[in-house]
């Protein structure tokens, strides 16, 4: 199998392959993270969690194509003003979500289940009817394009160091905002003892709508970003979505540090065995291990020991 | 007093028990043990580690170390359902009955007969089950209510029904978690008439916080505090000693 | 099956008969061919709807993977039914006559070892029930027996549906890949295709319905049955009382498996051919929705849930296929929200009522007990 290569392009195919799987793990870790925020703190399933990532998409979309029509000027900063529109819209329809349809089945939660689901059916409907069916492309600034020579034989793509960058910086911002800040605290109390957080003056209605839109928003700037790298379709969340889960599962639902060590090997372990056999075996052994090993260690990989 | 004795002579010997939870030990090398036909009962100020004792007898909660020995059989390798089988009733501090059974089909549940997937699908409501249940429906004051729904069930019926439960399983130890917690007055003293009914002929281990409830029942009595026994004996005994009233009755 | 009113109680008793007057009368005399044969279509997915309502609405167990045991059941068929269809004779064309056209597509010279079986209907036949049932019993033993359910169980049964398609469209050449089995043609030298061999398996199909809605009412009416519903309330209850509560979980979810196994068979019959559309995620969760709609904690509910969705679903797809997603989404949400015992729970609530009155003023008061609990109690 390796007869062909030379050791010094092994080890480049490697590295490669290394960066490939390091982008599948930005895009894993940016749409985890607002899935464990919700399914985590909250205990909710959200089957509709891939169409709030694809509505990111679209947003970016519509203000690229804005600012190429009317400020081409400003066109190489487009980027930044999309992630932040992408936050606020996906926050803003998590809310109304939440408000209108999730706040009835907290009791419920395999209900939560099936009702999101048929909310990612009307989205994607929605997103059909007003996008069109065929999956948009959104055009990069000059700066984004082309690979940056790490040595004579690797080079990696802009794009995908940016998005990585940016995965980073997202995970630091919602790791302090639910470590650190006064509001974290609040959602951390409410999980742990939703009637007495209530006792102690949190508005925990208040704290559920939040969280929920903040993990709605958060993947609005993963579909944000997934433009960079890919195209977007009204059901390209779809695609996504089952991972993602998987990914929250595995690395046991209350910890973030899992999420992000579980779409590690995950994502390497795709994108390693992708070099081996064909896309859909890797991810067929992918997911067969993943679930495999949950079979044997259903809390996932961290995970908390605690008195029922 | 217990040093000259085997384990094997009485019906439940825990001896070494520990659990922790992250490292916080809510049971700490706890031993104890309960003769056949005792009647036992655990006090011990919240936290001291009483509903987890009977959580780790009943398999609930797996014990770090230590060792539960019930008729020489050692119940820590056991599942919750065989530790049923070989003769230990619980029944838990919030009444879990089946609510959208009928208090005859509930008591119909726990007769023990038919428990595997086959002999449940095979099981007859012959004879012998429906003298049973009215049996005990008329001792936990359900003769009436057999067709009822549970959901539509007082609180205090509910418990009542759940003791009802666990006497058709007729165990050799019955474990009950505060049995007259949240009850009125008048089923307060039918509940205690009801428990000195069904004790007999079998060893009885209870959570109770009510002093006088606790008086009136007790063979011996031991006190929990932070997962360790604090003192343990008769009612007398227990009552005056200083370390017992410094920390529980004292307040 | 023996009808009496102890097997059935007054209100499943009107529904036996009606369901059997529209499935065995009504419906055969009024459809042409091909409306019947969709009608045959829709109600493979009944057999579906039948084992979630013992699986999830009495056991609590929402498995979103029945979509995985409908596609066992449905190529184990399908399997035999495409080796039928290319004998040597059917074949010759191919560089290697005698096996199946699209593994002659994909350079493969011999059977698979694990094809050679299905030469043989017998083995046909149990591997529809075994295959599915096993590995019910595979997945459930490893899930239940470590405690995992509810939501947990639901995405990693969704992730093995997920599984099962990727590899099925991968492996083109072992199974078809993403067009799947098609061109079906014989059963035992027996044409499955003219319109007196699809109405001749309709009625196979409703008889064989009839018998699974005989089996899942006596489990329902057995201990069993009421030990599925204790432990969706208290599942520590039923332990403590000296259950197993995994074996229970296990044999639901095998049952269930098997049903939807033998309507992915019926399928492949009826429908004549079978692909990994039906598998996958999408249209297991859609089963789900038949059942949720139809109402969980019926068995006759879940039947007509399968039969209007699907007959919603061909109706509104072909004359607003824009609606059709809107529609079925919208009809999910308010299923959860509104009405979570479906169609039967409305049937309980607003029609049932009426009906007893009519009885009970008919009838002399005297024997009205006013004990009739109608089906599909309550339940959150």
């Amino acid at each position: 199998m390796f007869g062909d290569y030379s050791l010094g392009d092994l080890g480049s195919i490697f590295v490669m392959q290394g960066f490939a799987g390091l982008i599948l793990f930005s895009v894993y870790v940016l749409m985890a993270l607002g899935l464990a925020i919700i399914f985590g703190q909250m205990g909710v399933i959200n089957m509709a969690h891939g169409e709030f990532m694809i509505l990111g998409a679209y947003v970016t979309w519509m203000t690229s194509n804005l600012f190429q029509t009317y400020m081409p000027s400003l066109f190489g900063g487009y980027f930044f003003l999309a992630m932040i529109l992408a936050f606020v819209a996906s926050g803003a329809l998590g809310m109304l979500v939440e408000w209108v349809l999730i706040r009835h089945l907290y009791k419920r939660p395999l209900d939560t289940l099936l009702a999101t689901w048929g909310l990612s059916l009307m989205l994607q409907q929605a997103y059909r009817s007003v996008f069109g069916a065929r999956e948009v492309g959104v055009e990069l600034p000059q700066w984004m394009l082309g690979s940056l020579h790490v040595t004579d034989s690797i080079e990696v793509p802009i794009n995908g160091v940016f998005v990585m960058c940016l995965t980073v910086l997202i995970t630091i911002s919602v790791a302090y905002v639910l470590y650190m800040s006064r509001w974290g605290r609040q959602v951390r109390a409410v999980v742990q003892n939703r009637i007495m957080a209530g006792a102690v003056g949190i508005n925990t209605e208040k704290v559920d709508r939040y969280t929920f839109g903040l993990g709605c928003g958060i993947a609005g700037v993963a579909g944000s970003a997934f433009t960079m790298i890919g195209s977007t379709g009204p059901t390209s969340g779809q695609l996504y979505i089952v991972d993602t889960f998987l990914v929250v599962v595995f690395g046991g639902a209350a910890s973030l540090l899992g999420t992000i060590a579980s779409a590690f090997s995950i994502s390497q372990t795709q994108s390693t065995l992708e070099f081996f056999m064909s896309g859909s075996m890797a991810k067929v052994l992918t997911l067969l291990a993943v679930v495999g090993i949950l079979m044997l260690r259903p809390q996932g990989l961290f995970a908390l020991k605690v008195r029922k | 007093m217990l040093v000259g004795h085997q384990p094997k002579e009485f019906l439940l010997a825990v001896s070494g028990l520990t659990v922790s939870f992250d490292g916080f030990k809510a049971v700490n090398d706890l031993s104890f043990y309960v003769e056949e036909n005792e009647i036992r009962v655990i006090i011990g100020p919240n936290g001291a580690g009483k509903t987890t004792v009977l959580d780790l007898i009943c398999g609930k909660t797996k014990a770090t170390s230590g060792s539960i020995q019930f008729r020489g059989k050692e119940l820590t390798k056991m599942k919750e359902n065989e530790i049923v089988q070989t003769g230990v009733g619980r029944k838990f501090q919030t009444p879990s009955v089946f609510e959208d059974l009928t208090v005859f089909e509930n008591l119909e549940i726990s007769f023990p007969r038919g428990r595997s997937v086959f002999g449940s699908l095979t099981f007859q409501r012959d004879q012998p089950v429906k003298d049973r249940v009215e049996e005990v429906a008329e001792m936990i004051f359900l003769k009436d209510k057999l067709n009822t729904y549970a959901d539509e069930l007082s609180h205090g019926q509910k418990q009542w029904l759940e003791i009802g439960m666990l006497l058709i399983q007729d165990p050799d130890l019955l474990m009950l978690d505060e049995p007259v917690a949240g009850m009125s007055v008048s089923e307060r003293a039918k509940t205690a008439e009801l428990l000195n009914r069904i004790i007999k002929n079998r060893s009885v281990l209870v959570i109770e916080h009510d002093m006088k409830f606790v008086e009136d029942i007790a063979h011996k009595v031991t006190v929990l505090h932070q997962g360790q026994i604090l003192s343990e004996g008769t009612m007398e005994k227990v009552k005056n000693d200083p370390k017992v009233i410094e920390v529980y009755l004292g307040h | 099956m023996i009808i009496n009113s102890r097997f059935f109680n007054r209100s499943e008793l009107t529904g036996f008969v009606v369901l059997a007057a529209v499935l065995f009368v009504i419906l055969p005399l009024s459809l042409d061919v091909f409306r019947l044969n969709l009608v045959a279509k829709y109600l493979t997915y009944a057999f579906v709807a039948l084992g979630l309502v013992l699986c999830w609405g009495y056991g609590g167990i929402l498995s979103l993977g029945q979509g995985v045991f409908f596609g066992l059941g449905g190529y184990c068929m399908a399997m035999f039914l495409k080796l039928e269809a290319s004998s040597v004779e059917n074949t010759k064309i191919q560089s290697t006559p005698g096996i199946p056209d699209f593994m002659d597509w994909n350079q493969i010279t011999s059977l698979p070892l694990f094809w050679q079986p299905f030469h043989s209907l017998t083995f046909t036949i149990l591997a529809i029930i075994l295959v599915p049932g096993l590995f019910a019993l595979i997945i459930g033993t490893a899930m239940f027996k470590r405690r995992v359910g509810g939501t947990y169980f639901a995405i990693i049964t969704q992730a093995v549906a997920a599984i099962l398609t990727i590899l099925i469209v991968g492996q083109q050449g072992y199974t078809g890949g993403i067009n799947g089995m098609t061109d079906l043609r014989t059963l035992k030298g027996w044409d499955i295709r003219p319109d007196h061999a699809k109405v001749i398996l309709y009625f196979v199909e409703v008889v064989l319905l009839f018998a699974c809605i005989g089996i899942a009412q006596f489990i329902r009416l057995t201990k069993l049955g009421r030990i599925l519903v204790a432990m969706r309330e208290q599942e520590d209850r039923v332990r403590f009382s000296g259950y197993s509560v995994a074996n229970f979980k296990i044999f639901a979810f095998c049952m269930a498996a098997v049903f939807a196994a033998i309507g992915g068979a019926m399928f492949a019959l009826n429908v004549g051919f079978m692909s990994p559309s039906f598998v996958g995620i999408v249209p297991s969760i859609e089963m789900v929705i038949y059942t949720a709609v139809g109402g969980r904690m019926s068995i006759f509910g879940a039947i007509w849930g399968a039969i209007l969705v699907n007959f919603a679903k061909t109706s509104l797809s072909e004359s607003f296929p824009q609606l059709w997603l809107f529609g079925l989404g919208a009809l999910f949400i308010a299923v959860v929200l509104a009405f979570p015992n479906g169609l039967s729970g409305l049937w309980a609530d607003y029609v049932q009522p009426r009906i007893d009155r009519l009885f009970a003023s008919r009838k002399a008061k005297a024997d009205w007990n006013g004990n009739s609990v109608a089906d599909g109690a309550p339940a959150e």
